[in-house]
């Protein structure tokens, strides 16, 4: 039929060291998010300021991000930069990249999520003497937040799965790397990505699990 | 006092205030009444400067509440509004919505403003209810919190904009007491209301509007019993 014989041992043998690759995808998961999720906010209130300016550089930011691959992005965050002096490692283009597509679709959520908040509910805070800003971020974020769950969870997870593109730029300590550098080495191509997928399966479940119970006790309304 | 002298405003080419004129003095309760579409909720939202006017002046206490130079936020803790949506934070408790503004806007203490918070919910008697989530209540409780929650930032002046008008007729009850019990303590407020009976009974003087205008203002028996204006009469037979 086909002439590969199974060689599961060597691959398992490096399980040790692709944990702690996998530990590197989720660091940079994790820290794209928290870039990502800060930024879309920003970009949010950008558009919700009235100002031209500050409205046209969100709209850019979330069109780019959306529709041009995230291999694109991090390229761009890596040798794009490049070109112009800025030298990213790896792993710093990495997480730019990430964090950039992270927050155009972030964005885009909130501002789908905005639209199930009626307006009096900011006009209810300001006529309680509140600023716009505190009535955003005191009334219509958190409720913002809610709405936008499941989404910014699936960005999340479509972030851990983004990090496996860091091999195009020289990522060589997250799983995806680690990966790619075991199997350069041995040629177990299939025993290596089937562990490495069942890692990032894992990882990917876990977190969607992990989001889940922290709705079920952060969202008690 | 509330002093507001040849106030107009329009939305578009919609000419919605015609020049008002009126003033409410402390501890007054006047009633506005009126059609649907005759400026009764918008002079509400420019008297607290929630919508900017075209000419004329809101004078609270001395302050110009439209001129550039007027802190807002400040003036808006002094001068409460409830809407006919009565506008819960459904992401805070009851006792999180009435303590949010004591705390954020006035920068009191969590103990302070819990104290208020908790004595102006029981006020309005839903002392039971403090860490209830708005959605598991009725809207007239709804809005008895949202009546609360104003009244935690100890405003001297309170609007009222039809605040019984979403309610199921059995919950209108106990919101317009609430509003009586507020009269009856001294509250200056200025309310919208459909509700003749209760007009009739707490203001001090109730104004009807036409069309953007202010067509007739005098106390309740006056303007109930004998309306000069024909445009009031049509009005008062209509809603009888
Ligand atoms: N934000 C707005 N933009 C445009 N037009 C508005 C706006 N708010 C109110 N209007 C218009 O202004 C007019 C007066 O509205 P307003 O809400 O003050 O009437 P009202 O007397 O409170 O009526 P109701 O009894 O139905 O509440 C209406 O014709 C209304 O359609
Ligand atoms: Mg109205």
């Amino acid at each position: 039929m086909f002439h590969y014989t199974f060689h599961w041992n060597q691959a398992l043998k490096a399980l040790p060291q692709m944990l702690d690759g996998a530990l590197v995808t989720l660091q940079i998961a994790l820290l794209s998010m928290a870039i990502g999720l800060a930024v879309a906010i920003a970009l949010t209130l950008f558009r919700l300021s009235g100002s031209r300016i500050l409205g046209a550089l969100a709209t850019a930011w979330i069109e780019v991000a959306r529709n041009t691959p995230a291999l694109f992005q991090i390229y761009m965050a890596h040798f794009g930069l490049g070109n112009f002096g800025i030298h990213l490692s790896p792993f710093t283009s990495l997480l730019v990249g990430i964090a950039f597509n992270n927050a155009g679709y972030l964005a885009e959520n909130f501002r789908g999520a905005l639209k199930a908040i009626p307006d009096t509910q900011a006009r209810a805070g300001r006529s309680l003497g509140m600023t716009s800003l505190q009535a955003f971020r005191l009334i219509v974020m958190p409720q913002m937040l809610r709405v936008a769950f499941l989404p910014v969870t699936n960005q999340m997870v479509w972030a851990i799965l983004m990090t496996s593109l860091g091999v195009t730029v020289g990522m060589n300590t997250d799983l995806a790397g680690i990966t790619q550098e075991l199997n350069a080495r041995s040629f177990r191509t299939f025993e290596f990505f089937a562990i490495a997928a069942v890692i990032y399966y894992v990882i990917a479940k876990a977190v969607t699990l992990a989001a889940r119970a922290f709705a079920s006790r952060m969202f008690r309304y | 006092m509330i002093e507001i002298e040849n106030v107009r405003k329009s939305f578009g080419q919609l000419e919605v205030l015609k020049g008002i004129n009126l003033t409410v003095k402390k501890g007054e309760v006047v009633t506005v009444i009126g059609g649907s579409g005759s400026g009764k909720s918008t002079l509400l939202t420019c008297i607290n400067g929630l919508e900017p006017i075209a000419s004329g002046k809101v004078m609270i206490d001395g302050t110009d509440v439209h001129a550039k130079s007027t802190d807002l936020n400040k003036l808006r803790q002094k001068v409460g509004i409830v809407f006919q949506q009565w506008n819960a934070f459904p992401h805070l408790t009851v006792l999180e919505n009435v303590m949010l503004a004591p705390r954020k806007v006035l920068g009191m203490s969590k103990q302070k403003a819990e104290e208020i918070a908790v004595k102006q919910l029981t006020h309005v008697g839903l002392g039971e209810k403090l860490s209830v989530y708005p959605n598991r209540m009725s809207g007239g409780q709804q809005q008895r919190m949202a009546i609360a929650r104003a009244l935690a930032m100890s405003p001297e002046y309170m609007l009222f904009d039809e605040v019984t008008s979403a309610l199921d007729p059995m919950l209108v009850g106990e919101v317009l007491d609430t509003l009586r019990m507020l009269a009856s303590e001294g509250m200056t407020m200025i309310c919208v209301t459909h509700e003749m009976k209760f007009a009739r009974e707490v203001s001090d003087r109730v104004a009807f509007f036409h069309q953007g205008v202010m067509a007739e203002i005098a106390a309740p028996e006056q303007l109930f019993d004998a309306p000069e204006h024909a445009e009031t009469k049509k009005f008062l037979a209509a809603t009888h």
